[in-house]
């Protein structure tokens, strides 16, 4: 049975072109790119070239850019690096509630160690208001993080306007943009960035790479030490061809963002509404219109989010769900809730992220299965009769 | 996490689905951990569990672990199907993994309740 992926949020297939690009970097080109010799120089070489690339893609200059072992120690390096470097400037820190545990949970750990937090709720299609963060601020308030597009709802947070209020504040903007890199429009200079994380393979490079953009005139202590790395500011030999890969990975995105993009969200809209009409009781999750292009996240009531994944694996269609039954801790998803959903809706979460992989065919047989599916697990579910749906 | 393959199969062809008509005795239970929920329905005679459905609203080892309960007391006298713990559930399906054994508990419950209920019927 052919496996039809849309768990692209979650991760994505290495392109081929970026595994060709990578394979000479394990074996050929193997030098230290700290070494003087020409083999550690020729690495120097393909470390200074991939970050140019990524530093294009978001219009930064290349020495504005870390790499990092990805997207999660981008974000550490940016909240606790800053923090550590800046405490005597003030102590207050904002997020918002729908933030990846990367961020959320570096910001609590900050917190216990004695910094001020306030977490940001949203409005129930997943936007951070500029005003609300604007009353949040405070004279002591330093730095500012909020993500550029959610992982879970799709929904695109207004950067722009929320770097702004953090500037009149005082404070830096740092955003959490692994969902977004490659995908949106990104300027940093433009949209008042300070900081921003990205991660390799969300965007068809390899994993354990990622990148931290820090504007020149911002300063950060080290998290990792013991070497000279990045201009002294992440420690550790390079990851030479995942560096490699990542550039070209970064490379491909921007020559294709806006084909792909169109192509992705006519997919989206398409998966999103065929869902919607054809499921009774479904209900659209994030903001309807500015979201992750061929981002589709919905709750089905009467379901529980992990019997729907595990029905659609045998059907050959990967996905993933917000619902606490998924989640290990047993917690239903920060996002939903802070969407202000009810748990028992929150149980019934699917979501279904489109990539280069996906076609129009693809999508049909999806909207096939999917009311299948549910229909199944309804006729299963003490809820459905109590709502009167007829089992 | 992996689902052992008899707890996939209790979950794709789940067993007993339904509801009786003019059951004898009914149980349900909500489960505080991650907020499902599961009903069970018996019919009996002669201290025996002649039929019994269920729903359950839950991930797939809740769903897996009511069916296999329901197959486990079918034709059961009801101090047998007392007797029937979520671990003899759980083992029935070849173990399930550590974060969903709280999901079986809700399979035990809903049926002691179902039980439960027949016998307070019985006494009215
Ligand atoms: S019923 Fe929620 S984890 Fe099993």
């Amino acid at each position: 049975m052919k496996t039809i992926y849309m768990d692209h949020s979650a991760t994505t297939p290495v392109d081929p072109r970026v595994f060709d690009a990578i394979i000479p970097y394990y074996n050929d080109v193997f030098g230290n790119a700290s070494s003087v010799h020409t083999p550690g120089q020729k690495a120097r070489q393909a470390v200074e070239d991939a970050r140019d690339k990524v530093a294009a893609l978001i219009k930064a200059t290349p020495q504005e850019i870390i790499f990092t072992g990805g997207g999660t120690e981008a974000d550490n390096q940016a909240l606790i690096g800053y923090m550590q470097a800046n405490a005597h400037r003030g102590k207050h820190i904002i997020t918002s509630a729908i933030e990846h545990h990367a961020v959320l949970d570096t910001c609590e750990y900050l917190h216990k160690q004695g910094y001020d937090l306030t977490v940001l709720p949203v409005n129930p299609l997943g936007v951070v208001e500029p005003q609300v963060l604007k009353d949040a601020m405070r004279e002591d308030t330093v730095l500012v993080s909020i993500m550029h597009a959610n992982n879970e709802i799709g929904t695109i947070e207004p950067i722009k306007e929320l770097a702004a209020v953090a500037h009149e504040g005082g404070a830096v903007f740092h955003t959490d943009a692994v969902q977004s890199f490659g995908k949106l429009d990104i300027n940093v200079r433009e949209m008042g960035i300070d900081m921003l994380s990205a991660s390799a393979h969300k965007l068809y490079g390899p994993k354990g790479i990622g990148c931290l953009y820090v504007n020149k005139k911002i300063r950060l202590a080290k998290l990792l030490h013991g070497g000279a790395q990045e201009r002294n500011r992440r420690a550790g030999t390079e990851n030479v061809p995942a560096i490699v890969g990542f550039g070209v990975a970064a490379e491909l995105a921007g020559e294709n963002r806006l084909e792909s993009q169109a192509r992705l969200s006519e997919l989206g809209v398409r998966l999103q509404n065929g869902i919607l009409e054809r499921v009774p009781h479904s209900r659209l999750t994030g903001h309807p219109t500015l979201r992750l292009p061929g981002s589709v996240s919905v709750c089905f009531e009467f379901v529980e989010g992990e019997s729907v994944l595990l029905m659609l694996d045998s059907y050959g269609i990967a996905a993933s769900s917000g619902s606490a039954c998924t989640s290990g801790s047993l917690d239903p998803s920060h996002v939903l809730l802070a969407i202000g959903l009810p748990h028992v809706i929150a149980h019934g979460s699917l979501r279904l992220t489109l990539g280069h992989s996906n076609t129009e065919e693809d999508v049909e047989y999806v909207l096939d299965i999917i009311p299948k599916v549910v229909k199944s697990l309804r006729k299963m579910s003490p809820l459905y009769k109590d709502a009167g749906g007829v089992a | 996490m992996m689902y052992s393959q008899k707890v996939m199969d209790h979950f794709m062809n789940p067993r007993n689905i339904g509801e009786i008509k003019m059951a004898d005795g009914i149980g349900e239970v909500g489960n505080p951990v991650c907020g499902d929920i599961m009903h069970i329905e018996i019919k009996v005679e002669d201290n025996i569990i002649q039929d019994v459905k269920f729903k359950t609203f839950g991930c797939a080892a809740a769903i897996a672990t009511s069916s296999m309960v329901t197959e486990m007391v079918k034709g059961r006298t009801l101090e047998e199907a007392e007797r029937i713990t979520n671990r003899t559930v759980a083992e029935a399906l070849d173990g399930l993994p550590p974060v969903k054994m709280h999901c079986s508990n809700l399979a035990a419950d809903a049926l002691h309740e179902a039980i439960k209920d027949y016998m307070k019927r019985q006494q009215a």
